[in-house]
């Protein structure tokens, strides 16, 4: 299991455009991909479980990957949201 | 005559029938299903011709509205294929033994809701998402047609709200403008509205009657306001405003997407000078060709203590996204003079304009400097951002730039942070010192960039800020106007660029004179952009 956590400096949040950028990411990868906020966690994969988090602007996830290529995907995905959230 | 008002999302006049958009009023039947696997496999089918027709919005909104506003028809396709919204309508279909439009409505009010149940405006809003795609399945499912058919003529379409996928079926030839009863300014269509140039009011709430339609209506889309069976002296003023904001825009559509080009062939690029990142709708509405200068001392100006690395990051990647591979020079910060910022704690200075200020606080407090060409950098690597620094007097300080420059480069490397290798680095040409060794200059630099109000104190000897000296001060001395043509000529010797980003750039009675000296831009208010192309344009 991979684990690393990241702070939104996107303005706007998780809104609808990352978001969908976000599952269309995680869905090409074999592990199981989820992201936390405090309580609240959702299926990377899943657009409304993303979405229904709110992440805002500032505020810090957990995302946690787990599965065959959870290295390579542990490793894109940290870049993938420094480059769009 | 009855008056209405809501808000504004684009502004424009329009005048002609309003037309209540009557959506089908489905009402869902629950009925026991016996074959579930039957019904299922309805649903699946169903669902699988709504994302077809997703697939088919989605190309015609790239090509009409752009590929950021497109995206939303993407977003849809995700949430038709999202597996919580599967399984709850399979679960229900299977478990209740139920039909496939009750599973499809119910589970539509259940994800709605939790949208609307947010915190947060925008999340609130995507609720209506929700609903207009199962709004789609639901049709397919009941075989019913969706759009409005029964527009003949031209119309400003009324309704309670419209989906965004309402809105860009419509035939765009035939509507006059929106107003609706709900919705907020950050929907998809009132963006899609502006996007498309359409006068829209939205939020007029119970106040906007189904009986209106078919009635005499102007949209005044500057204030708001929706009036129904105009009188004759409303009627006169709203079509002069109307004429006069054609007329404007006419003016603008004519020159869009024009060459900046004279009559005998000679090109030159039009840029646009921002200060804020809220001026880039106007930046794009003008048609500028790049960003000349970005200031980004707002982003210190409106902070109370220094913009760390990631805010600044965000703010150019944001700029250099939005300008899609168009150039942006972003000037790095030229706080001191006339614009403090008290977190710097600079001393009071006898000569602010002659004092500590731009490039000499950067270059003697590299870690306030080194933050923003890490931002820079970073920020490069979404777009065609180009570094201009400013109040440069000696070829000496472009040497310790290049030297902080690489610093920061190898530290970007050695944390395996992202970065872009060669940036376009220019200077501001603003003192008449840096004119005077231009030539030497020319060969450090990849452009020059004339920044012609300081310039000009600075080579008459006459402060700006001080009105008394106004009859003194002549903006076309010709002292200022050898200093540019010297500056020109040294910076093409050495295969550099030059520009001009001060307000003369903007002053269509040097137009011609600045053609002549060869210069390869002009950088100007975006609002300026136009009326310099039609100049250029009637050059010879």
């Amino acid at each position: 299991m991979k684990e690393f956590k990241y702070v939104i400096t996107d303005p706007e949040g998780i809104h609808a455009r990352p978001a969908g950028i976000l599952v269309k990411q995680a869905a090409g990868y074999q592990s199981a991909v989820t992201i936390a906020k405090g309580e609240k966690s959702a299926d990377a994969k899943r657009i409304f479980g993303v979405m229904g988090l709110g992440v805002k602007t500032g505020e810090e996830i957990t995302i946690t990957v787990e599965g065959a290529d959870e290295d390579t995907a542990a490793a894109e995905l940290e870049t993938f949201f420094k480059e769009n959230l | 005559m009855i008056t209405i008002s809501g808000k504004s999302v684009f502004g424009g006049v329009s005048i002609g029938k309003l037309l209540f958009y009557q959506r089908n009023n489905k009402v869902i039947k629950r009925t026991h299903i016996d074959d579930v696997d039957a019904e299922w496999k309805r649903f699946q089918e169903a669902k699988d011709t709504a994302v077809d027709q997703l697939k088919g919005l989605y190309e015609k909104a790239l090509a009409d509205v752009g590929e950021a506003n497109a995206m939303i028809f993407e977003i849809h396709q995700m949430m038709l294929e999202d597996l919580d919204y599967l399984e709850s309508i399979e679960n229900i279909i299977r478990t209740q033994e139920v039909n496939a439009e009750y599973a499809v409505a119910t589970t539509s009010d259940n994800f709605a809701q939790m949208f609307a149940a947010m915190d947060d405006a925008y999340m609130q809003g995507r609720a209506a998402d929700v609903k207009d795609v199962s709004e789609r399945v639901l049709d397919i499912l009941s075989g019913a047609d969706t759009g409005l058919k029964e527009m003949t003529e031209p119309c400003i379409i009324a309704a309670d709200d419209l989906a965004p996928s309402e809105t860009v079926q419509l035939d765009k030839s035939k509507v006059l403008g929106f107003a609706t009863q709900y919705g907020s300014s950050n929907s998809h269509t009132a963006i899609l509205a502006r996007t498309m140039n359409i006068p829209a009011i939205i939020g007029m709430g119970e106040d906007l009657l189904k009986e209106y339609s078919g009635r005499d209506a102007i949209i005044d889309g500057f204030t708001g306001t929706l009036y129904i069976d105009p009188d004759e002296e409303t009627m006169k003023a709203m079509q002069e405003k109307r004429e006069k904001d054609l007329e404007q825009k006419a003016l603008l559509e004519q020159l869009k997407g024009k060459e900046n080009i004279t009559k005998s062939g000679q090109k030159i690029n039009v840029y646009a000078n921002i200060g804020n990142v809220s001026d880039l709708g106007a930046v794009l509405k003008n048609d500028a060709g790049g960003i000349g200068l970005f200031r980004s001392e707002f982003l210190y100006l409106e902070n109370t203590d220094f913009p760390t690395e990631e805010q600044q990051f965000s703010v150019y990647k944001q700029v250099a996204e939005s300008m899609a591979g168009k150039k942006v020079i972003i000037r790095t910060l030229d706080i001191g003079a006339d614009k403090q910022v008290d977190y710097f704690g600079l001393d009071k200075e006898e000569n602010p304009a002659l004092g500590y200020r731009a490039i000499r606080i950067c270059l003697t407090r590299p870690e306030i400097f080194k933050t923003q060409l890490r931002a820079l950098y970073r920020a490069a690597m979404f777009g065609n951002i180009s570094i201009m620094f400013p109040m440069i007097i000696s070829v000496g300080e472009v040497l310790k730039i290049k030297e902080i420059i690489a610093e920061v480069k190898e530290e970007l490397k050695n944390e395996g942070i992202p970065y872009k290798e060669d940036v376009e680095l220019g200077i501001m040409i603003e003192t008449p010192a840096s004119v005077m060794v231009s030539r030497e200059l020319a060969k450090e630099v990849d452009f020059f960039s004339v920044g012609t109000n300081d310039l000009t104190q600075y080579t008459l000897a006459i402060d700006r800020q001080n009105s008394k000296l106004d009859e003194f001060y002549d903006p076309h001395h010709p002292a200022v106007l050898a200093m540019i043509k010297m500056a020109a000529e040294n910076a093409h010797a050495e295969g550099a660029w030059i520009g001009i980003c001060g307000e003369l750039g903007a002053d269509l009675e040097l137009t011609e004179e600045f053609l002549k000296m060869g210069l390869d831009e002009l950088s100007v208010s975006p609002s300026m952009v136009l009326p310099l192309r039609k100049r250029i344009r009637e050059c010879d």
